[in-house]
This record gives structure tokens, sequence and C-alpha cells, in this order.
């Protein structure tokens, strides 16, 4: 058995991964591109376990099963939140969401005292965003409701 | 060149081509079911590569679930039927990075290993598999098990609205709630909760 094949094989879809998370703008997409990169780092592991041998047998291999409840774990949470996103912007265009203004209406309260907080210590210039960042969240919070 | 090398070449080649057609296609339905057909000729590999229970893991997991959940996820965002224009961004800065990782990684492979050729060991079977999780890798595996416990309540966590919500207990807490979000939303929730507890 020739350990560069596979070896080869698992850079490519390693490569594809990454240009797949920084091209797509479908979160849902993303989040498969990221599927191929960490199954690239499975198939590694795999040949790994072939070729080298280690003092614990199989080491890699139970890595790579450690590897895919790790994925199973990750799908679930990135699922939640994509999810999450739909609900509140009707989108889930990853270069759309405005990672300046107050992400979520969901808990109105302990948000708005943190921005509050920050901007009076940390961002001096927008400190007329928090008043102003509550209203579209709060707008478009009804409208999930309904 | 033995079969394990042509069967892993053509497997490799059938996982990389689907591949590119999941990072290429404008079809969002379409790309999950490549997603299939990479990740069982990964499976395959990993059958070459003695690795039975990872192989068919994988096929559990990933294909059986991690796949269906992301076609749900197509479904429950109201993904377009047919092709979709909007579903890339301008990517020559993505190109040259994703072809940079891959065809770097793989030069360096390549350089690293040359065509030498190695015994396959002795199978990867559930046995011995079993063996060394629960001999050495016993610490891991109760963390992970804490892991995809603290990542499911998350999942539901994050996907209900009315948990983590600030409960309105009497009119004091009812006051603050309306003094600090604003007249829009307090009308709204307060009264939402009551109802619901009602």
């Amino acid at each position: 058995m020739r350990p560069v094949i596979p070896y080869v094989t698992a850079a490519l879809l390693f490569g594809l991964g990454v240009y797949g998370v920084l091209r797509r703008r479908n979160a849902v997409l993303v989040l498969m591109a990221v599927e191929l990169m960490l199954n690239a780092v499975n198939l590694i592991l795999v040949t790994a376990d072939t070729t080298v041998r280690a003092q614990l047998p199989h080491g890699g291999q139970v890595f790579a099963l450690f590897v895919i409840v790790l994925a199973a774990a990750e799908i679930g949470v990135g699922l939640a939140i994509v999810l999450q996103l739909y609900r509140l912007r009707a989108s889930v265009a990853v270069d759309e969401v405005p990672l300046t203004e107050r992400p979520s209406p969901e808990r109105p309260a302990e948000p708005a005292v943190a921005v509050a907080v920050a901007g009076g210590d940390a961002r001096p210039g927008p400190t007329a965003r928090p008043g102003g960042d509550v209203r579209p969240g709060s707008a478009e919070r009804p409208e999930g409701e309904r | 060149m033995t079969a394990a090398d042509a069967l892993l070449l053509a497997l490799g080649a059938v996982a990389v081509g689907s591949g590119v057609l999941v990072v290429a296609t404008r079809h969002l339905v379409r790309a999950g079911l490549y997603l299939v057909v990479c990740l069982g000729a990964l499976a395959g590999m990993y059958l070459v590569l003695t690795a039975e229970l990872v192989a068919w893991v994988q096929v559990l997991i990933y294909v059986g679930a991690v796949v269906v959940l992301l076609l749900f996820a197509v479904m429950l965002t109201r993904a377009p039927i047919g092709a979709s224009d909007d579903l890339d961004r301008p990517g020559w800065a993505a190109a040259l990075i994703g072809g940079g990782t891959g065809f770097g990684l793989a030069a360096l492979l390549v350089d690293a290993y040359r065509w030498t050729a190695v015994e396959l060991p002795d199978a990867g079977t559930a046995e011995r598999l079993g063996d060394q999780i629960f001999r050495s890798w016993v610490l891991p595996f109760e963390v992970l098990s804490v892991l995809l416990l603290s990542a499911l309540v998350g999942a539901i966590v994050l996907s209900r609205p009315d948990i983590g919500r600030p409960k309105a207990q009497g009119p004091a807490a009812d006051q603050s709630h309306t003094g600090r979000s604003g007249p829009g939303i307090a009308g709204g929730d307060p009264g939402d909760e009551g109802g619901r507890s009602r």
C-alpha cells in the first residue's frame, strides 16, 4: 500500500474545504465545506495509523472516531445557530450578518446593558448606537413569533 | 501497484471529484447529495486502509445523520429548487488560499513519502478498537461524552427562544424590563410570557 495516495487525497480535500468555506455565501454550504475539512483530517489520521507504528496500536483510528463525534456535536450546534439566524433575518447569507450591530433581540435586558457598557468605555464613537440598535431587532422579533 | 493502490486511487478520485462538485455546484440540494458520494468514497478508503469500525461509523454518523441534518437545514431555510446564482462570493482570494493550502500540503506529503510502500497492519475491528478506547483512551472518551451532552443542551437552548429570556417576576422586574428595552418590545414580550404561564 502506497500511503502517498490517501495522503494526497486528504490534502486536496482539505484545500477544497478551505476554498468552500471562503467562497460560499450560504451558511449551510459553509457547514458542508467544514465537513469536507474534518473528513480530510480523518483520512490523514487513519492513514497515519497504518503507516506509523506507534506504541499504542490503532491510536489514529481512535482519534478518527473522536473527530467524528466532535463533528456530530459541531453540526448540531451549527445548524441550531443557522436556523436561529434564518428566523431572525430570513436569510442565511454569511456576508449579510452585521457584526457591529447588537446581534439578537432574544434577551432584551442583558445584552442592552453589555452594549451600553462597551459603548461607554471601549467604543467612544458609536455611543448613540445602543439606543438605536434595539429597534430593528425588536421590530423583527414579532414577525418571527408570528 | 497492488490492488489496494488501485482501489485507493479510484476511491480518492471519486472523493476529490465529488468534493469539487460540493464546493462548486449551484444547486443546494445537489451539494448535499455530492457530499454523500464524497463521504461514501472516504468510507471505502477507510475499508481499504483496514479501518473497519471507522468506516462503518462514518457511514452511520456522516451519511446517515450529518447529511440528513444538512438536508433538513437546506429545506428549513427555504432553499430555492433549481440553480441559484447568489451562492458564491467573488472568489479569487478563496481559490488562491484553498489551492495554496491543498497543493502545499500535497507537495509536503509527496515529498515526505515519495511512493514508498508499507505493509497494511491487522484490521481495526470493533474488538481491537474497543480494547484501545476503554483501556488507553478512557479519559478523552468520557470528556467527549460530557462535550456531546453540553453541545446537545446548547443546541436546544439556542433553538428555543423562550429559554434564557429573563423572567418577569412581579411588578418590579416588569418595570425594569419595560424601562430598559423600550415601548415596542415591552408591550409584546411580558404579556406573552404572562399568557404562557397562565
